[in-house]
């Protein structure tokens, strides 16, 4: 299992590994920062696909071990989130706080993302052992905030593409397919609990 | 010479000057593989060759050229935006060896009195060529700066003999999506239309470009013959044209189909007039990592200001 772990985490690093390669041999095209700034945003939300197939996926296989990834995948999305965040502000907008302030006050497709961003924070805070022991059955309704989040990450990518909405209509795709697992299960719970 | 007996490796465990370039080679090649797996491979091998081009005959200098520092052509022909070869900036260069750029003709129509289908071979052998180093802003807040060559508009619709009914002037690029798959998607509607008022297609500062850097223009940039308005924003400078018309009315052209409120008729260069989506006031210089002011017609506001001091730009934007 520890092998198991390290490989998927080393797994997960390797976009930054490639996107830092890209930069030293100058290979991440005409318009780098922005090569930087789309990468991260298509990680990001990629990771938290990833994170809401971890339940489906178990449900299916039976294959109970795999939980224990859910954690590492949830940060990876809110280390890629961040990666995203931070070259927005320092290479995209160069820290001019002014534009910074005008983006995300003036531009939907901004304000949606930093939302996003702003609600992943509590999420990885809480992702401890002792924070859900703490919170115990609340630690799961906060965390239900995922599926706002990921909703919240697909409208900001759709907003943002200038007329080829092909990526993001994938991502919206997964999105429901992931969501109507859930509603299916839920709908099968209901029914039991019924009768 | 006294020559020392080495220190003791065996030969069979040194590696050869041979074998470890290619063990370098190895393990680039792999990471590249590997990253390529993990990202999208366009960006580690999208290069083109500028030797692969011919080179053109007899450019002279002009003096509307910038002393900007011009942009590789590696730059300039592998970030593109020209959707008839698919929607990302890297697919052109991959994907524009569909089209067939020779022979080709342009035709010249509507209201003039000497209406014609010219070869661009013949335009090109029939007038001088000039090289114009041209800023270019895109829509999108990138820039960047290009040695063209190219002819004046003028010189050739001033041959054709337009009219008192001509107001405006129509562009259109090649319909063909043998050549051109991205026409396969209905991402925009095709073909590719543009168009100019009168007045401005016949600015001097407007051309029709058949190379760069010297050479004949890549397919990727809009081969053979493209429309270049350094003052306006990119989408305006339509690619590869089969047709241009005299018309009375102001024509569509595609963007502003697309999207009414986001892309104009017009489409000056103007830090004042935001996109609805971002900010128009600032754009960065590709190859260069800060960003600089954009300039009200592109910098070009000494040579074209005059024709729109009766527009609302906000309102024409
Ligand atoms: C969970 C949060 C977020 C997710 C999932 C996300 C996801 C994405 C994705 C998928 C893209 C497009 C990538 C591509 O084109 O391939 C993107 C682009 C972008 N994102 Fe985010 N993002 C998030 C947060 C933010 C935040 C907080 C900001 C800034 C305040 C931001 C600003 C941008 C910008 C400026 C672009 C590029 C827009 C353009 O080039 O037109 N994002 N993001």
């Amino acid at each position: 299992m520890k092998i198991f772990k390290s490989t998927v985490f080393t797994a997960a690093l390797l976009p930054v590994a490639y996107l830092i390669f890209g930069l030293v041999g100058d290979k991440l095209g005409a318009n780098p920062i922005e090569t930087l700034l789309h990468k991260t945003g298509f990680w990001t939300l990629t990771f938290l696909m990833i994170t809401l197939s971890v339940s489906p996926v178990r449900k299916l296989s039976n294959w109970n071990k795999i939980i224990k990834f859910r954690r590492m995948l949830g940060l990876f999305a809110f280390f890629y989130a961040c990666l995203h965040f931070t070259i927005y502000l320092g290479l995209d907008r160069q820290f001019e706080w002014q534009e910074i302030v005008e983006d995300l006050s003036k531009r939907p497709y901004i304000t949606i993302g930093f939302t996003a961003l702003v609600m992943l924070v509590p999420l990885a805070i809480t992702s401890t052992k002792g924070w859900i022991r703490k919170l115990g059955k609340r630690w799961q309704k906060l965390h239900r905030l995922i599926y706002v989040i990921a909703t919240a990450g697909v409208v900001h990518f759709w907003w943002l593409v200038k007329k080829d909405i092909t990526e993001p209509l994938i991502f919206a795709l997964i999105l429901s397919l992931l969501m109507t697992f859930r509603l299916a299960l839920l709908k099968i719970k209901l029914q039991a609990i019924q009768k | 010479m006294l020559i020392k007996k080495g220190s003791g490796i065996k030969s069979s465990l040194i590696t050869s000057q041979k074998q470890y370039l290619k063990r370098r080679q190895f393990i680039k090649y792999s990471l590249a593989a590997v990253g390529s797996l993990v990202l999208d491979k366009s960006q580690l091998f999208a290069e083109t060759s500028e030797s692969e081009y011919a080179k053109l005959p007899n450019i002279i200098p002009s003096s509307y050229s910038t002393n900007d520092k011009t942009n590789s052509w590696e730059h300039i022909t592998t970030y593109n935006n020209f959707y008839e070869f698919g929607t990302s900036k890297e697919d052109p260069a991959e994907n524009a060896h569909s089209l067939n750029p020779k022979p080709w003709k342009i035709s010249i129509e509507g209201h003039c009195k000497n209406p014609g289908e010219y070869d661009v071979d013949d335009l090109v052998k029939n007038n001088q060529l000039e090289e114009r180093v041209y800023r270019l802003r895109c829509v999108e807040a990138w820039s960047m700066v290009i040695p063209w060559v190219g002819i004046p508009l003028k010189t050739v619709l001033d041959r054709a003999e337009p009219t008192s009914k001509a107001q405006f002037v129509e562009f259109v690029t090649l319909l063909e999506p043998k050549q051109m798959q991205g026409q396969n998607s209905s991402v925009l509607q095709w073909p590719y239309l543009e168009g100019l008022r009168m007045d401005e297609a016949m600015n001097p500062l407007t051309i029709l470009a058949v190379g760069l850097y010297g050479r004949v223009l890549p397919s990727q940039n809009g081969a053979p013959i493209r429309l270049v308005v350094p003052w306006k924003y990119g989408f305006k400078s339509i690619k590869s044209i089969v047709r241009i018309r005299f018309v009375e009315k102001m024509p569509v052209n595609t963007w502003n189909v697309s999207a009414p409120a986001e892309y104009g008729f017009y489409a000056n260069v103007n830090p004042g007039v935001d996109h609805p989506r971002w900010s128009q006031k600032k754009e960065r210089r590709l190859g260069s990592f800060s960003k600089k002011e954009t300039l009200l017609f592109n910098g070009y506001a000494e040579q074209v200001g005059h024709m729109y001091t009766d527009l609302d730009l906000k309102k024409w934007f």
